[in-house]
């Protein structure tokens, strides 16, 4: 394909500063089980060619779901005009350095190929899932599934770029609803779709898998005759599969130069953090060590290059609470005078690319979790997360989890149902005590990030150990 | 932009229904369903533009059915016959391997009836070339954001037993926000199939004018329970979560209604609510899935009885009902909340004293069965006293039930709606939106 898309180029008759060619094939399958019956088998293909063309320091872009050279062809003019258009009205001159000639391929990790599972032998597993959480008749719903995803992009561009990257990904999920009652009660493994890496079926058929679907069983029945959370403002312990959550909404998305720099202010919102906090603000306790880190193996968004093929490396963000560097392309850098990162990412051929999160991870502290518990005379500990929200400065949140554990003197007590804690940004992570150590590490992911106009949706990973965080309002359910 | 001529990708998708159907096995069944879109995208910020490109994308999903086990196959739809043609043929292919291999599904569902139906419905939008000069030049000296959206929409279907459906339409929407320099804002968004630039005019005039409403400092509101007007963007907001764990029937049937307690009349609703699905404005098709038209129109609540809530065929032979044409997701398509009878120029006096909130953001459910809902206030908002706009406010979040601010603590419905457009682009353009008036509530309550 890198062959016959230079070839394309080369054929293009339009007079730019710079144009790319950014090919994509992704196919995607899906598979679900509701109570033990087929829900969804399916499999999505789309591909297309993204054309971006610089002139006059415009970048305009033409997509097409077309490979035919005609009509790539008829896409690069699209683009041209787009861009002649808009360059009496450009936010600011795009150059060359926005786009840096490159060369290499990135290929995901992979131990058990997805068709090492038939169709139909992926369908009995999930089907014995939801077989196995249903551990009483009060379990009401059951659901299990897997996702498999193969995403092959080409990038070549008129200063000489030629990348390939090939991505398998795996996404898996399945969760129990328990209902007595008014009482209704749903508890997953680690939160919706949390498990999400970059492998194959190694991901899904885990040593621990069977062990785990009647324990999400067991607690969602737990949960129905447990207390509900308190309403207090206490120690508030999280663990990785939450942290995801937290890490991404209260992190991530405020530190994307994109919209620091005012671009997302019509839909996803701005920030709190300002251009001149690089280098000095104090985000959290001295405790908290952030890194964007594309290259931990496995993990749902390490990549080599970005998708203007600026080559990733792991970098921190914010180092000792102080914040360092933002989310930021070489554009956003190139605006706003600010350090980034290669986060320039399309949600697809037909999005051009803008600010994401990928990995963006919290570091290891040095206690195990039995030391971080036993330091707490009373908190709340809780797991996976259920619902989240946050205002467009990503100041001030309010989130909630499946399953919570009440602290007391230094051990886990009785079970908590519908906990919810709230906060505002910068007070909770300078508020965070403590922090687990290797032992305690996990990493999730999740397909649903969104942002941008045209909007898109993207695939990002967090890793965490489990994290303390002192004076928190938490809260139970309840009209 | 890159322009396909929309006969061109009818003709196309006929052939590839007859292509298809000439294939079929006798015990074999299939539907197809289109999703397609020539677009224009154009982002703006700070009154300039920030990215600008065009997008000429479609999706087929052909769904095969057989010995009552089913898959579908997800691929391009070019709109060039041979090529589609190919693809096609590759993904039926793919499913005669597939669909073997699958456990059977006893609420399979296959396609019946012999609804057809085209609606083609052409525009007249800005030229490509002039949205940037044409937007930009009326707001140059504002902080204007925002995205113009624009070109050709077509959903179509076709299935085994001879139905067929085709809805094309132009569209654009300009979704944006005016800023001051302190970080306040005020929201506009405009939609149509025809573009029409004295009322763009007219729409940007407005909204200068609230945004120097806005010019003073704001107002910093402590927690606590506030009596609040909720516009219909606010509104329209709250109805839209509504499709997510609410008035869907296999939600209530698998214990993830918000209104499963209204059902089993353990709480109530306002005789003042009532919520409908509405398509008679013809914005968004009627046919789903399934090839099924829905009724015009559909009661869901009405004077805060629950009457009926969105059934799919899918559902209504799983737990014995009857479908009421609804899609596979039972999500609100047209959704309609009736007026009530509260004149635009009493809002403020009739409010008196509380919170004016123009929108929400980020709603999410905070405990589904108690029907309660978080969420941030945004946008033009403002602290009100004795029937005077005092203020703006610093943005606030809000925790309540929907047994609450649409239960005995609503106090009043406006006596007129707006239509707020789905400008969403998740994937696809989005059609439609909501019809909603505004609303005042007693004590809602705001926790942050």
């Amino acid at each position: 394909m890198i062959t016959e898309l230079t070839h394309l180029l080369s054929t293009l008759d339009i007079s730019a500063e710079w144009v790319g060619l950014r090919a994509t094939k992704e196919v995607s399958t899906a598979r679900s089980s509701r109570d033990g019956r087929p829900e969804t088998n399916g499999t999505s293909t789309t591909q297309g060619v993204m054309v971006e063309v610089l002139v006059n320091g415009q970048i305009g872009y033409g997509a097409t779901n077309s490979f035919k050279p005609e009509r790539v062809r008829e896409a690069a003019a699209a683009a041209y005009r787009q861009a002649i258009a808009a360059s009496e009205w450009t936010i600011q001159k795009t150059g060359l350095s926005a786009r840096p000639k490159v060369v290499g391929q990135y290929l995901s990790p992979m131990v058990k190929p997805f068709d090492v599972l038939t169709p139909g032998e992926i369908n009995d597993v999930l089907t014995k899932i939801c077989h196995g959480l249903k551990q009483s008749d009060k379990i009401v719903k059951t659901s299990a599934t897997a996702i498999t995803t193969e995403t092959e992009s080409w990038f070549v561009s008129s200063n000489g770029s030629e990348v390939y990257q090939k991505f398998l990904r795996i996404g898996t999920d399945y969760s129990a609803t328990a209902q007595e009652g008014a009482i209704i009660q749903r508890r997953s493994s680690n939160g919706f779709l949390a498990h999400c890496y970059q492998g194959g079926m190694e991901y899904f058929i885990t040593p621990e898998l069977w062990n785990r679907v009647q324990q999400v069983g067991e607690q969602a029945l737990e949960l129905l005759s447990a207390e509900e959370c308190p309403t207090e403002t206490t120690t508030l312990v999280l663990s990785p599969d939450q942290m995801l959550l937290q890490i991404h909404e209260s992190i991530g998305h405020p530190l994307e130069l994109d919209r620091i720099l005012g671009d997302e202010r019509n839909y996803a919102g701005g920030s709190f953090v300002k251009l001149q906090d690089f280098g000095n603000l104090v985000y959290g306790s001295p405790l908290m060590n952030i890194t964007f880190d594309p290259t931990v193996s496995g993990e749902f968004a390490s990549y080599g290059f970005d998708d203007t093929g600026a080559p990733a490396s792991r970098e921190y963000l914010i180092k000792a609470g102080v914040l360092q560097r933002g989310l930021g392309s070489l554009e956003s850098q190139a605006r706003s005078g600010v350090a980034g990162v290669a986060c320039s990412r399309a949600s697809s051929w037909n999005r051009p690319p803008i600010d994401r999160m990928a990995n963006l991870n919290l570091e290891s502290g040095d206690q195990s979790f039995d030391d971080l518990i036993g330091g707490i005379d009373r908190g709340v500990y809780m797991e996976a997360n259920r619902s989240w929200s946050i205002d467009d400065q990503r100041h001030k949140f309010q989130f909630s989890c499946e399953y919570a554990k009440l602290i007391e003197n230094g051990k886990l007590s009785k079970t908590l149902r519908n906990p919810n804690y709230r906060g505002i940004t910068p007070q909770f992570w300078n508020s965070l005590v403590r922090v687990g150590d290797r032992s305690t590490w996990q990493m999730y992911g999740t397909p649903f990030c969104g942002k941008g106009e045209p909007n898109q949706c993207i695939w990002v990973g967090h890793g965490s150990p489990v994290a303390a965080f002192a004076n928190v309002e938490v809260f139970g359910g309840g009209a | 932009m890159t322009t396909i001529e929309r006969g061109a990708l009818e003709t196309s998708f006929n052939s590839l229904v007859e292509q298809l159907r000439a294939e079929l096995s006798p015990d074999e069944q299939f539907t197809l369903t289109l999703t397609s879109e020539q677009s224009q995208f154009t982002r703006f910020n700070y009154a300039k533009v920030r990215q600008t490109g065009t997008v000429s994308d479609g999706t087929l999903q052909l769904k095969l059915m057989h010995d009552q086990r089913s898959s579908y196959q997800e691929f391009p739809f070019t709109g060039d016959v041979e090529i589609d043609q190919r693809q096609a043929q590759h993904a039926l292919d793919a499913l005669r391997q597939e669909v073997p291999q699958l456990p059977k599904n006893s609420y399979l569902v296959l396609p019946s009836g012999n609804a057809t139906s085209r609606e083609s419905h052409e525009g007249n939008l800005l030229p490509s070339d002039a949205v940037p000069s044409t937007i930009l030049s009326a707001v140059a000296d504002l902080d204007f954001t925002g995205i113009y959206s624009a070109g050709l929409v077509i959903r179509a279907y076709a299935d085994s037993v001879g139905q067929k459906h085709w809805f094309a339409t132009d569209t654009y929407s300009l979704d944006y926000s005016l800023f001051t320099a302190e970080g306040q804002a005020v929201k506009g968004t405009i939609a149509g199939n025809q573009w029409n630039h004295a009322a763009y005019q007219t729409k940007i005039d407005q909204s200068r004018e609230q945004l120097k409403r806005l010019a003073d400092a704001p107002k910093t509101i402590g927690r606590g329970q506030y009596r609040t007007y909720l516009a219909p963007a606010a509104v329209a907001e709250l109805v839209n979560i509504l499709s997510w764990g609410g008035i869907s029937e296999a939600s209530y049937q698998q214990g993830g209604s918000c209104f499963a307690a209204l059902r089993r009349g353990e709480k109530k609703l306002s005789p003042k609510f009532s919520l409908r699905e509405n398509f008679t404005q013809g914005l968004v098709p009627r046919f789903n899935e399934l090839g099924e038209v829905a009724p015009s129109e559909l009661p869901l609540i009405v004077s805060g009885e629950l009457v009926n809530m969105v059934i799919s065929s899918k559902t209504a032979k799983e737990y014995t009902l009857v479908a009421n044409g609804a899609t596979q997701d039972e999500g609100l398509r047209s959704p309609e909340l009736e007026v009530g009878g509260l004149p635009s120029d009493r809002i403020l006096t009739e409010l008196h004293t509380g919170l004016y909130v123009s929108n929400l953001h980020y709603l999410n459910w905070s405990d589904r069965p108690t029907g309660r809902i978080t969420g941030m206030t945004r946008y033009a908002c403002f602290w009100v006293e004795n029937g005077e706009i005092v203020a703006p406010i610093e943005n606030l979040r809000f925790d309540d039930s929907l047994y609450q601010f649409w239960g005995e603590n609503l106090v009043a419905l406006t006596d007129f709606q707006e239509f707020i457009p789905d400008v969403g682009t998740y994937e696809h353009r989005n059609l439609g939106g909501v019809l909603v008036p505004g609303m005042i509530v007693e004590n809602f309550t705001y926790t942050l």
